[in-house]
């Protein structure tokens, strides 16, 4: 009876795990064969695959910047600071994970474009970011930012209190004390949040798409390109499919040797 | 408690089964009272009000509508999608969906819609006639060249630029305005509706209803402006093909067509049609 349990159980155990591997690998496996890696190099030079490749590099990391200069303190005050509506504020915080992203996209129009809330005082200033690669990156830094708030937010958390006390009863400030101990002691942390923004950020659309628009070489990044080729070049969209994964594979594996590393 | 465990392991399984033949059996029996029409998002409005008479004619029959961009219709009816009924915006890809063998018989043409350029009532870029749409600075939004109304929209600016009073270069200064290419007539209106873009080109059909308000409409020259014909045809290997055929014969009939005149569309056979 004992051990029928253990093999019903190890079967049902076994079934779900390769019913994952089919969900999730079989589709990217299919793409890897349906494209030779010879031709694969031969599309790159061309030039819309380059530019869409380019252009998503640039906002994609310009993002990640953005993401990591405005939260790093946030993430720290989160993780360090007791205040009222707390709880509220980390929801807000959190929203952009599991929010439609064209809804993300309509509110950034209503925000920043040109009719928007600020995007009026904006256009005083002639300033106008709908339709500009600027756009695509705000749209990109909306949607990584929780992807990177969470990791790090609970990497500051679990250094204990005791370090920060020691470093203060040693005399080291706040500021020192964040940049000596608290950062180094959660780089890991650190790492993986600003990955998975990167990598939320190469992978933007929909948000991107309904705020910036789409305009080759400014504002059409490559999930963009891959909407838009399908119509009219199956080939084309395929090969940068091919890229878009290749790219977040890359930086998801560098992100578990560098987090093996650093540990 | 072992047994237990072991009994509701067995319990969860079985209403797992049970719930995936249940389901199943639901669909097939939806399936015969279910009509899914593939139809241009610039159908949107007149086919929602046809679907509603449609549904009140057949009682029992839901339909679902589909609406986007013609070319991303036939993407989807290519990788598979079940629907009924197809209708295009334009002749190109029902004839691309014809060429698949992915529409039975021959496809009829039902409607026909014109283009119009459209503005937001603050009217930003100050545009007063066509030929300032080839200003330096103005924000144009029209459709990709894949979806119909951005074929139109490149047609159109290259009859224009033959025409008096425009010049040769008018459409390539146009086209150096546009900025963002949308995936269907739908988001070239939302993005004038908010005001981001200082113009769109849309079909008149666009300008209707409440956009009217929100929107100043700019006439294109007859001799310069395209007509865009609809054919619609039923589905190869659709579910229902009484029903499909059943609702292009509710587009095609005198009620069918009133709705789409009232949305702004125009009759196949301008000549042809009984003055009212």
């Amino acid at each position: 009876m004992k051990l029928l349990r253990t093999i019903a159980v190890r079967a049902l155990v076994g079934l779900a795990v390769g019913g994952l591997g089919f969900l999730l690998v079989l589709p990217v496996v299919s793409l890897l064969l349906r494209t030779p890696a010879g031709e694969l190099l031969t599309r790159l030079g061309r030039p819309e695959i380059r530019q869409a490749l380019l252009l998503s590099l640039e906002t994609s990391l310009l993002a990640t910047a953005l993401v990591l200069l405005l939260g790093l303190p946030a993430a720290y005050l989160l993780a360090s600071r007791q205040f009222p509506g707390k709880r509220i504020v980390e929801v807000l915080f959190d929203l952009p994970m599991v929010m439609p992203p064209t809804v993300a996209g309509l509110i950034l129009l209503l925000t920043f474009g040109r009719a928007g809330l600020l995007g009026k005082s904006l256009g005083v200033w002639g300033v106008s970011l709908p339709f500009t690669t600027a756009a695509v990156v705000v749209a990109q830094a909306f949607m990584a930012a929780p992807f990177f708030l969470g990791p790090v937010r609970a990497g500051f958390t679990t250094v204990e209190h005791r370090y920060r006390e020691v470093a203060a009863t040693l005399g080291a400030g706040e500021f020192y004390s964040f940049f000596r101990v608290m950062l180094p002691l959660s780089l890991p942390s650190v790492l993986a949040g600003t990955a998975m923004a990167c990598a939320r950020a190469l992978g933007e659309f929909g948000a991107t798409i309904t705020f910036a628009g789409n305009l080759p070489g400014v504002t059409q990044t490559m999930p963009l390109a891959v909407y838009v080729e399908m119509q009219n070049d199956l080939e084309a969209a395929i090969t940068l499919s091919v890229l878009l994964i290749l790219l977040s594979f890359g930086l998801l594996l560098a992100l578990r040797y560098g987090q093996s590393r650093v540990r | 408690m072992k047994q237990a465990s072991s009994v509701l392991t067995a319990l969860s399984a079985l209403s797992a089964l049970s719930l995936f033949s249940g389901s199943t059996s639901s669909v097939v029996a939806q399936q015969a009272s279910t009509l899914t029409v593939f139809a241009a998002a610039s159908l949107t409005e007149p086919f929602s009000r046809l679907g509603k008479s449609f549904e009140a004619a057949h009682p029992g029959t839901t339909v679902r509508f589909n609406f986007t961009g013609s070319q991303q219709l036939v993407l989807q009816l290519q990788q598979g999608a079940k629907a009924d009924v197809f209708a295009s915006a334009d002749e190109r890809w029902m004839q691309a969906a014809k060429d698949s063998g992915l529409v039975e018989g021959d496809p009829a043409l039902f409607t026909r819609n014109e283009l119009v350029v459209i503005v937001p009532v603050a009217n930003p870029a100050g545009i007063k006639r066509l030929q300032d749409l080839s200003r330096s600075g103005v924000k144009l939004v029209i459709a990709a060249e894949a979806v119909p109304v951005g074929h139109y929209t490149r047609e159109m600016l290259a009859k224009l630029s033959s025409q008096p009073g425009f010049g040769s270069k008018y459409g390539q200064q146009v086209l150096a305005n546009v900025a963002s290419y949308e995936e269907n007539v739908k988001g070239v209106v939302a993005k004038v509706q908010l005001g981001e873009a200082d113009a769109g080109v849309v079909y008149r059909s666009d300008a209707t209803g409440s956009v009217a308000s929100q929107v100043t409409t700019l006439e294109i020259p007859e001799p310069a402006n395209v007509i865009a014909s609809y054919p619609i045809a039923v589905v190869r290997g659709a579910a229902s093909p009484e029903l499909a055929k059943a609702f292009v014969e509710l587009v095609q009939s005198a009620a069918g067509q009133e709705s789409l005149k009232k949305a702004g569309f125009m009759a196949v056979q301008p000549a042809a049609q009984p003055s009212q």
